[in-house]
């Protein structure tokens, strides 16, 4: 039964880490139909800046903020000057994100040197909660909670704002959505800047458990795919499920299948894509 | 057509050229080429290999055995397939008379046949994969470290007769780096009476090791935690939030210098063994150290003195030789020769597999003038590559693996 309930916890854990990285992979994906593949990148710079604002002296709530404001601007410029120039042209865009990303990982390493690096956690969030002979610690279950308030907080905004009025109607039709008066420039800017933000801020979060290291990115850009795969483009609660299906099945698959640790999490992904290509949650693209 | 064929002469005039004026070359400087890793997820460990050697050729002041020293440093990548063109280019093109790196294992692997073809000697200042210098020796290999089991051999048998465990879990990386490392504790810990009761192997890019800490056995005495590279911060950091109680041992490489110094108090306690530790209390480590400190500002591990020893058997086979490399023959003997007598590592012998004779030592890390380090607790001198078991019938039975387990 313990068995159980901690590996169910640990999954928990890694799923919201993953939902927090994914939901805003997913967001561009479904608007701009734009595979961002440095989004892995702007997580692992996120986490440096975050790891830099701490050693500066920064608290670690302000510095969980720096680093989603510093990974949003940085998206934003790319947004703008890169990206925008090569509207239309999808193949191209996913080489320029994939460019970026190497170009982003090896200035990390040059300025950060290629030290493995450990993000400190907030004092009143380390140790471990006890019940019975149970042990958790106390950071994993502060992430869970982060990631609910975050997916409530992102649902608000897609489901009950203008904005995201706005924003639904470009995931299902662009074209339709532009004819109708939606500055769908304005509004590509707003999105590709509040995932970046998601990205960045997702990074020092993350900080403290995955730590940041040169790799950081390419370990978790295909997580990432999968959970947007899985849960279907675009869609929030895609992205939520799919990150929590895929949380569990990266526990309970290493515990009970560690044969199958290298492979067990692009399984589902395999099924899904060939049983229902627009993933759990996704709509038929138009 | 006439101007790429006048090419074409010049080039092979130039390339016989080399052949022919070897001897001319040996007054001119030695050409080292130097295999790094300067981008990627490995370049941590490069940078501190050219740390190593560059206060080495700067301790002879560029010169050795007479012979100024040209060190050509290229950068791999850490990619095997970038390595084998780049040791290529080093050789042929800059004409690199003797090879020092690379830094993985697998890399190293990868340009075995070519360094077998060239001849060329290569001193490895990192790779530690067993078979190099046991099943598949190639005459041409040096090595400058151990191999992944020489200094976990004396830590099981440390485990069992002094901490007195009985029983282990062992979590290590899922590649060939642990799987040596882990058969090797697993081998003498159990000869010693202990009993391995749980193996756990982490994929290398394990994104967080929850899932594997919470399956540790609670009834085993301690965990032996072989990780690489940043892998050990990782989960030292994550077994202390998961509010576990039970002693860890560790690799030579779970606590290396290199990342110790960006660990916290979760790794205080932690024992390892390894062939160097930057706290052995020596006069010629001590002077080794503080001129580390003094240039890059932290404890040298072990790429930065890797590095740095594969430089000073270069130096001693220089020696050797007079500074005369034009009989590959004999510089390649005088370097699988080298005999030091004091140096960061104690003395080194080299055996007849190209593989060094090390002390080991087990070492504690604990806060000293405010920062961690590896504490000596207790030192095997002069332990071979084959333990105690002799080379003949520790090369009978297969290279150490995932799934290696003792004969009965």
């Amino acid at each position: 039964m313990n068995f159980w309930i901690i590996q169910g916890l640990n999954g928990l854990a890694f799923g919201s880490l993953l939902f927090i990285l994914a939901s805003g992979f997913s967001l561009i994906f479904g608007l701009m139909r734009i595979v961002n593949l440095s989004h892995g990148a702007y997580f692992m710079l996120g986490a440096y800046v975050g790891l830099s604002a701490i050693g500066a002296g920064v608290n670690f709530w302000v510095a969980i903020l720096l680093g989603g404001a510093a990974i949003s601007i940085l998206g934003a410029l790319i947004e703008r000057f890169i990206l925008r120039r090569l509207t239309g042209q999808p193949l191209a865009q996913v080489l320029v994100t994939l460019g970026i990303a190497f170009i982003i990982a090896d200035a990390c390493v040059w300025i950060w040197t290629g030290d493995p690096r450990p993000v400190p956690m907030p004092s009143e969030l380390t140790g471990a909660f006890r019940v019975a002979n149970l042990a958790f610690p106390i950071y994993r279950l502060f992430v869970i909670g982060v990631a609910f308030v975050l997916a409530i907080a992102l649902w608000f905004l897609l489901e009950r704002s203008r904005l995201g009025a706005m924003i639904r109607a470009g995931v299902d039709d662009l074209t339709m959505a532009r004819a109708m008066g939606i500055r769908t420039s304005l509004l590509f800017s707003v999105v590709f800047c509040l995932g970046s933000a998601l990205a960045g801020a997702g990074g020092v979060l993350a900080g403290p458990i995955l730590s940041v290291y040169p790799g950081l990115d390419t370990d978790m850009l295909p997580l990432a795919l999968v959970v947007v795969i899985l849960g279907g483009v675009g869609s929030l609660l895609g992205a939520f499920v799919g990150s929590l299906i895929i949380g569990f099945i990266y526990s309970y698959g290493q515990a009970l299948f560690p044969d199958l640790a290298y492979v067990i999490l692009f399984l589902p992904m395999v099924l899904v894509l060939t049983l229902r290509p627009t993933g759990l949650f996704g709509r038929q693209a138009i | 057509m006439m101007r790429s064929g006048a090419l074409i002469s010049a080039a092979m005039a130039a390339l016989l050229g080399c052949g022919l004026s070897a001897e001319a070359a040996d007054n001119g400087p030695l050409k080292v080429g130097f295999m790094t890793v300067r981008s990627g997820a490995l370049a941590a460990g490069g940078r501190q290999m050219e740390e190593g050697l560059q206060l080495c050729i700067d301790e002879h002041h560029g010169e050795m055995a007479g012979r100024k020293i040209q060190v050509i440093t290229a950068d791999t990548a850490g990619q095997p397939a970038v390595t084998k063109t780049k040791a290529q280019e080093l050789v042929e093109r800059d004409g690199a008379q003797v090879l020092i790196g690379p830094l993985a294992a697998f890399e190293a692997l990868a340009i075995d046949d070519y360094i077998r073809q060239t001849k060329t000697p290569i001193i490895s200042p990192s790779a530690a994969a067993e078979d190099l210098t046991q099943r598949k020796p190639n005459p041409w290999f040096v090595r400058a470290v151990g191999t992944s089991a020489q200094a976990h051999h004396p830590l099981g048998e440390y485990a069992a007769k002094e901490l007195k465990y009985k029983k282990i879990a062992i979590i290590a990386d899922d590649f060939a780096f642990g799987h040596e490392i882990a058969a090797g504790f697993q081998r003498t810990f159990e000869q010693n009476g202990g009993k391995i009761v749980q193996k756990l192997w982490s994929p290398l890019n394990t994104a967080e090791y929850g899932t594997y800490i919470t399956q540790i056995d609670p009834g085993v005495d301690a965990v032996f935690a072989a990780f690489a590279g940043g892998n050990g911060i990782k989960f030292l950091g994550e077994y202390k939030n998961y509010g576990m109680q039970k002693p860890v041992l560790g690799a030579m490489t779970t606590v290396d210098e290199g990342i110790l110094k960006r660990m916290g108090d979760e790794a205080l306690g932690v024992i390892s063994s390894g062939w160097y530790s930057a706290a052995t209390d020596t006069p010629t480590n001590k002077k080794f150290v503080e001129a580390v400190r003094k240039a890059y500002g932290a404890d040298p591990g072990y790429y930065t003195v890797g590095a740095y020893m594969a430089c000073q058997f270069l130096n001693n086979a220089l020696e050797q030789v007079k500074g005369d490399t034009s009989n590959k023959e004999a510089f390649i003997k005088a370097l699988r020769n080298v005999n030091i007598t004091d140096s960061p590592y104690g003395p080194v012998k080299i055996d007849q597999y190209g593989q060094p004779i090390l002390d080991i030592t087990i070492r504690k890390v604990e806060k000293k003038d405010g920062r961690l380090q590896n504490v000596v607790l207790k030192t095997y001198p002069a332990v071979s590559q084959f333990w105690t078991y002799g080379a003949e019938d520790f090369l009978k039975s297969p290279v150490y693996s995932r799934d290696w387990t003792p004969t009965k």
